[in-house]
């Protein structure tokens, strides 16, 4: 596949780079209605240090940690989430996505239940890219073997 | 009677123009040197020092306008961006040289001057 040797400098400067990607990750999808950014962008930067670990390491370390199954479980998982979010709408009488009728199962005001439906829906997303980035990485890079092999 | 705020504006334009003179540096060598080695090293390094600089003279900048909660935070997110480009930059530059190493890209020599 990629990886045909070990570099001990890449190693190290990925170890300590990948929680710090993952945590700004987070932090764009958390901040996605105040400022630059949301779902999409940061679902990217989630599925990009998956990448960059396994560029930097080697396929068989990568999926311990992050395995096939989980993988095709969590990009369902996303569009379930927004699609039960956007049902719940409909169900309690509004239109589909109108977050601000769930205040009326939520004991909140309405405005705060709208930021958070909002929150809900890019966590969703975020999900769905991050695991569909790694999945396409993985199918290109392995020509649908997910397995190690030369380049 | 001394004006702290003309001082911290000098200060903050020297180290801007420093950074700048080493992006400078940087794409002069990226244009002129010879060979894939030297140019990664000129980029390398200027790209490296000419932003840690110029984000370095930015967070004063800040600080001197008015320092209060807020601009200490956006003056931390730029040292965590000063950090992260600390790391990624030199670790990109020795994968690129390791991988061109790899693939047999011959370095450029004392002979090939001659001719």
């Amino acid at each position: 596949m990629i990886r045909l040797y070990d570099d001990l400098i890449i190693q190290t400067v990925c170890r300590i780079m990948i929680p710090l990607i993952q945590l700004f990750a987070l932090y764009v999808i958390a901040h996605g209605h105040y400022s630059p950014g949301g779902g999409f962008q940061g679902g990217c930067i989630l599925g990009a240090s998956f990448i960059l670990m396994l560029i930097a390491y080697d396929i068989n370390w990568m999926k311990r940690r992050f395995s096939e199954d989980i993988n095709i479980l969590m990009i369902a998982f996303g569009v379930l989430l927004y699609a039960v979010i956007g049902l719940i709408c409909v169900l309690l009488g509004a239109e589909y996505l109108n977050y601000g009728i769930i205040h009326k199962i939520i004991p909140l005001d309405p405005v705060r239940v709208r930021a958070l439906g909002t929150l809900g829906i890019e966590i969703g997303v975020g999900i769905t890219v991050m695991a569909v980035m790694v999945s396409i990485f993985l199918n290109l890079t392995t020509f649908g073997k997910h397995e190690k092999g030369e380049v | 009677m001394i004006d702290f705020d003309l001082i911290i504006d000098t200060v903050v334009i020297i180290i801007v123009i420093i950074g700048l003179f080493f992006f400078f540096t940087a794409t002069i060598g990226l244009l002129r040197f010879p060979d894939f080695y030297c140019k990664l090293q000129a980029t390398g390094k200027g790209d490296t020092l000419g932003a840690i600089l110029i984000l370095f003279g930015i967070v004063i900048y800040i600080l001197k306008e008015d320092f209060s909660f807020n601009t200490i935070l956006v003056s931390l997110k730029i040292f965590f961006i000063i950090f992260f480009i600390f790391l990624a930059n030199p670790t990109a530059t020795h994968a690129l040289t390791k991988a061109g190493l790899d693939s047999g890209v011959t370095p450029f020599k004392k002979e090939d001057l001659k001719k």
